[in-house]
Formats: structure tokens, sequence, C-alpha cells
């Protein structure tokens, strides 16, 4: 795995120079529709986010992004092809054509939606960095500002490390850090002792945390230092593409805020009289024809993976973690699904 | 040269000739490659901007905002990209060049011993070459990290060896606190060492002429020993050493070696020393058993048969395979990501991922290594060149 890294980067920046310019990305929806899968980029495995389950199959809230559209462009859930993929490998697989939407944990920031030739539909889960240490090893350990000059274990090709220096930097504090490639890796040697301290998105600690055995011994420290708004990934220039992606998230959003659910989608559909419902699940007004595909495509996204709080309920609890910021806005969250109509 | 047709026009004549139409070929497949070349660089830089992605080497001196833990020249997270990637290549080249000091050594060690005349030292000889060189770098490496990390004792429980301390944290040992006396040591042992060589030399050419040599090795040692003593003394005979401290979570003072360079060290080291122990079996049995009858003539024992007549000899067989296993060292030497070792690849990797330059990250961590294995060949090659010149 770590001896493919460079040929896979290599092969894809081949790949970029030697691909005729049909490859050129706008129409990823045909694409999708004509192979008859959604090719999704998701996380080698991150519990609640994206990992395989009991029964090998690939399960979390960024799975279920991908199930929600593949049940709404192509009428099936399970046509999803999914591509584990490490935070180094992500954006060239994106780039290069390799997946069609990366549904993996990924900060939304200016340099990616700017200079990389991807675009972000909207946040799917607002995270943000955390450090975790091992309570029973150092115990004096309070707050972050205890861990100055401390060796600290962290992952490469994320915004962790960044985040890392800047706070280090405004705060006078120094962190050694040890960069590893690959997240297991990373998790490893701070268990192994390598590390005073582990950062990554407070998510990933909790995902991590759960695993664990000896999970009493750690402790996440209260700081959160960074702003990390995790949201799905695509290539520009795909309009069509974009829009189903960034609608799929309000719809999701839409039937919690409206107490749609995978139970009664149906029934609400034809019984309901709330105007929000009747747009939503297709009654009234045409949103999918806007969208270039059936009236019932959210309808078929919420049968698929339940409404965003659902999908939440699901995976994200049992890490133990609370809604937060991820609640609707009506809930005093930050989660605002702009109208539907 | 091609047939001369008699009476026949002059392009007809001019394709007659060889030499004319494998010029014309070689010309033709230059232009192919040329233009094939060309449009894979317009196709790229065409697909690049149509899907808006920067291009370029103009985030070489953006800020790279990330620290690094292993440096061996100044860099703050405030520092270019540039100068971190400079921090990257020195450490590739730095546990490079001693891997491959130690790999030479042992290596050398090895080969030796797989043609000792002891039964039990050939034998473990072999077995170590048999069990290293069939087992996957990676999982040596991971093997020795795992050894580093998970087995030694956590920094407050540090084993203490002598004045150096080993635990988790790798080894901390006392070093020089940074004076001039100490500068003027090290210059005097390179002058020392320049002058032994000259010394040497010269010792050569008495020999010739007078057919007795002047003594060389103990002038050498001595002034080896004595320059730097002297140039050490002249400056004030410093004698002050930074000593490690537990302090908070680590060692404070002295000089820290982490965990990740000692693993990738030895594990470079000793992969590759089961091959080049190999090559020095390889070239001590290249060597002409009459020559070894010889010098058993003239009743040389088996270490002056060795040193002066084996080896020198082995020498001019082995370089081109060694030469093969150098590079290779080195560029194996990019595997240290998956231990955390912040050598070239890493730090290109943590850059490739905060500007998304994946072509332009690739494409110069290509080039470095090409750079490193031509030069690396290249003294290979002249030193090559030197040893099949003394050949009779």
């Amino acid at each position: 795995m770590f001896e493919q890294q460079p040929i896979r980067h290599g092969l894809a920046a081949l790949a970029l120079g030697i691909t005729a310019s049909t490859a050129l990305a706008g129409p990823t929806l045909d694409a999708i529709k004509q192979r008859g899968t959604l090719v999704c980029g998701v996380h080698t495995g991150l519990t609640g986010f994206s990992a395989p389950d009991k029964t090998g199959k690939y399960a979390g809230i960024d799975v279920d992004y991908c199930k929600a559209l593949a049940a709404a462009i192509l009428g099936n859930p399970d046509k999803v092809k999914y591509v584990p993929l490490t935070a180094q490998q992500r954006f060239t697989a994106l780039q290069s054509g390799e997946i069609d939407i990366l549904s993996r944990n990924t900060t939304w920031n200016s340099k990616r939606d700017t200079t990389m030739g991807s675009v972000f539909p909207g946040v799917w889960f607002f995270d943000g960095q955390a450090f975790v240490i091992n309570s029973r090893k150092n115990p004096k350990v309070k707050k972050l500002a205890d861990l100055d000059k401390a060796s600290v274990c962290v992952e490469t090709g994320t915004t962790t490390e960044r985040n890392m220096a800047d706070y280090a930097r405004a705060h006078k504090l120094s962190f050694k850090p040890v960069v590893f490639e690959g997240q297991e890796a990373t998790e490893k040697a701070f268990q192994s002792g390598r590390c005073d301290a582990y950062t990554t998105d407070a998510s990933g600690i909790a995902a991590m945390l759960v695993n664990l055995p000896s999970r009493a011994d750690y402790t996440v420290l209260p700081e959160i230092i960074s702003k990390e708004p995790l949201a799905p990934m695509l290539r520009r220039n795909d309009q069509e593409f974009f829009a189903i992606a960034r609608w799929m998230i309000f719809a999701l959003q839409q039937a919690e805020e409206s107490g749609v659910t995978q139970a009664n989608v149906l029934q609400m559909k034809a019984t309901s009289k709330d105007p929000a419902v009747q747009r939503l699940t297709g009654a009234t007004a045409e949103v999918g024809k806007g969208l270039g595909l059936d009236s019932d495509w959210a309808v078929r996204a919420i049968q698929a993976v339940g409404n965003y709080g659902e999908s939440w309920e699901r995976n994200i609890k049992p890490l133990g973690l609370t809604r937060g910021m991820n609640s609707l806005w009506n809930k005093g969250g930050l989660m605002y699904p702009m109208p539907l109509d | 040269m091609g047939r001369q047709v008699p009476g026949a026009s002059l392009p007809t004549a001019m394709w007659s000739s060889e030499h004319f139409r494998n010029l014309l070929y070689q010309i033709a497949l230059l232009v192919l490659i040329g233009t094939l070349g060309t449009y894979a660089v317009l196709n790229l830089v065409h697909n690049l901007e149509s899907r808006a992605i920067t291009i370029g080497f103009s985030y070489l001196a953006q800020e790279a905002g990330f620290d690094i833990s292993e440096k061996l020249i100044d860099y703050q997270p405030t520092h270019s990209y540039g100068r971190a990637f400079a921090v990257g290549l020195l450490n590739t080249l730095f546990v490079s060049l001693l891997a491959i000091v130690a790999a030479s050594v042992l290596g050398l060690a090895i080969g030796i011993a797989r043609l000792s005349p002891n039964w039990l030292l050939r034998k473990l000889a072999a077995a170590y070459v048999e069990a290293v060189r069939n087992v996957p770098l990676i999982l040596q490496l991971l093997l020795w990290y795992g050894v580093l990390t998970e087995l030694l004792p956590p920094v407050a429980d540090a084993l203490r060896i002598g004045p150096a301390y080993l635990s988790q944290r790798g080894c901390a040992m006392p070093w020089p606190v940074a004076h001039p006396g100490w500068s003027a040591a090290l210059l005097g042992l390179l002058l020392a060492l320049v002058l032994s060589l000259l010394w040497a030399r010269r010792a050569r050419t008495v020999r010739d002429r007078c057919g007795r040599a002047p003594p060389v090795l103990w002038p050498a040692i001595g002034v080896c020993l004595l320059l730097p003593l002297a140039a050490w003394g002249a400056f004030g005979a410093p004698l002050e050493f930074s000593q490690p401290v537990l302090s908070g979570f680590d060692f404070e003072g002295g000089k820290i070696v982490l965990p990740e360079f000692i693993a990738l060290l030895c594990g470079l080291s000793i992969y590759t020393a089961a091959f080049i122990a190999e090559i020095v079996r390889g070239g001590i049995l290249a060597v002409d058993r009459g020559q070894i009858d010889a010098a058993e003539a003239l009743g040389l024992s088996y270490g002056q048969r060795l040193r002066l007549v084996i080896l020198p000899q082995t020498l001019r067989v082995m370089i081109p395979p060694l030469t093969s296993q150098y590079l290779n060292l080195s560029k194996n030497s990019s595997l240290a990501v998956a231990i955390g070792y912040p050598d070239l690849v890493s730090v290109s990797n943590t850059t490739l991922n905060q500007t998304g330059q994946a072509i332009e990250a690739i494409g110069l961590m290509m080039a470095v290594y090409l750079a490193l294995s031509l030069a690396i060949s290249g003294l290979m090659n002249w030193y090559n060149h030197r040893v099949r010149l003394v050949e009779r």
C-alpha cells in the first residue's frame, strides 16, 4: 500500500497527460447513467463515516450520502461502487476521473474550492480538530497548553498538520509532529506511546476510541482548534451533477425538518398537506425536473437512507458524539436547508 | 556501406545508402517521440486548465505552514514549501549516505564471512543473507519500527546505557555544546586526513624509487589524533556537553536521534548489506585460484592474502553491481513515509496535499531521485574507471 503511493499518483498524472479531452469532466451525470453505477470515493475505514460493517458492506454517514445519490439518479441505492482512498490519494482520484464524487470527510476550504479543479456542494458534517491523550500515561494534561513540547502523531494529507502548526505559533507552544501515511499507522503509533497525543477531527478521534478496548485510558482535550466543515467534493464544470449533489443535502435535511422519515415517506407523500413536504416528495412542485431527474428522486433517497437525522442517529450517535453544530437550524444547530420550491 | 548502383540518379543513390537511410529513420523516430511528448504536455496543460487546476511551481515560494520533526537546516512553519522540500531532500541524502556506508561495511564483513574457513561463521553468514534478502524491505522497516516503539520502555523509564538513554522516543545522548573549538577540531581532522593521504601517496613513490616504503599507518594515526586535539586545545579546549535531561514529555538537551531515523537506517543498511555480501562473495570467488595459490606460496597469511591480493582484484568485479545496490538503497529510502520519517517523499506528500499540485510535486520528486541516482552512478563509474586503470 505504501509502495504504491507514488506510483498511483504518477499514473494519475500520466492519465491526465495522455487521456484525450473526451475525458473532460463535464458530463459526469451522463457517465453515471450510462455506466449504471455511481463511483464514490470513501474513507478506507472510519467508523461512523465509512467503514465496512459486519457483513462487509460499507456503512456510515458518508456512505449514506452516496447511496442517496444513487437512489435518486439510478433508482437503486446499491448501484454504488466504493473506492476506498487515503487522505493522500483522494484529490488525485477525483481530478483524474477515477471517481464521480468524493464523499470522504473532506474539509471545505478556499484552496480546495479554487485551485484544485473541484467544488463543494454543501456541508455534510460540521467538525473541528481535537487532541486526544493517554490520561493514564499523562495524568497532568488537562488542556492543550499542557501539551507544550509534546510529540503529536498526525496523518499526512490532511488539514490537521497545518492547523496544528498555526495553533502552536499563535499560542507560543511547540509540538513535535510525527507524520504518518494513513490513519491506521498514525493511530497505532499513538497507541504504542510513540506520541503523547494524536490529533485529527473530533469525529475521527471518537471513531478511533469507540473501537478501543482500553478507551477509558484516553481523554479528549477540551480545545477544538479549527473549523472543519466536512463536505462532499466534485469536479468543476459539471453544473447538472453539482445541482443534484447540493440539493440532495438540502432534501435530506428538509426531510428531517418536516418530519419525513424512511418509514413514513410514502404515506407522507400521499397524505401530507404541508407544502414543504409536497414539494420534497414530488407531490406538487417539480423540483426533480429542474435537476434533470423524475419527481420521486427525493422519496427514493429517503427510502434508502432515511432523513439526515436518521442517518446521524444510525451512524454517528454510536460514537458517543452529540449533534451540536450538526443539529437543524431550528434546534440550535447550523444545518439550514435552502427551501425546495 | 550501401552498394553504389552505377548510372543511377542522385536520389536513388542516396536511398540506397544504408548510412543515409539509418540517419533518416533516426530523425523520423526523434520527430515522432518529440511530437508525442509535445502532444502529451500540451494536452496535460489543456486538461488541467479546463479543470481549473492551477499549474506551475510558484507554490514553492508560498508559506508551508507545517512543521517537520527532523531538520538538518533551520526550518520553521513560516518558511516556504521550497525550503521544506530542501529539508526533506537533505534528510533523504543524510540517511542514504549513512546507510550506504553502514551497508558496505556490514556487507563486506558478511561476504568475507560467507567464505570463511570457520564453519559456524560461514553458516551464520549464509543464514543472514538468505533470511534478510528474502523478506520485503517494507516489512523489515515496520518490524524495526515496531521493535523500537513497542518493545522499548516509555520515555519516563528510559534504559540508561552509559551517558545515553534509550526509549520509545529514540536515543538521547550527550552532545557537545556548539563552540569554535569543536569546529576547529573537525577541520583539524579533515586536514589530517588530507595530509595522511598525501603522505601515503608520497610513500608509494618513495617505495617505487628506493624499494622501501617509509611507515604510513602510524604517522597517519598520529596526525589524525594530534591535529584535531591541538586545534581543539588552541580554541580553549571546550569541555561543555549538553546532557539529555528528562523534562515533561521528553528528553531536553543533548542530541535526540528519532526512532524513525534509527529504524530506517537499520532497515536500509541491514537489507542492502545482504545483497552487498553476495556481491562481495561473488567478487572474491571471481579471483583466479592461481592468484591465491601464488599468494599462499609466497607465505602470505589469510588476512594478508585477503587484503593484498584478493580484495583489490575483487573491486573491479564488484563495482558495477555495487553501484546498482547503492542506487536501490537511495531509492528505497522513500519507504520512510511508512514509518513517519520526514524524508523527501513524506514532505512532498504533505506539500502535494496542501497545495494540490500533484503533477508538479511528483515531477519534482522524480527529478530529484533521477538526479541522485545519476550522481551516484556517475561517481561509481568514475571510481570504476580508476580501479580499472590500476589493473595490470
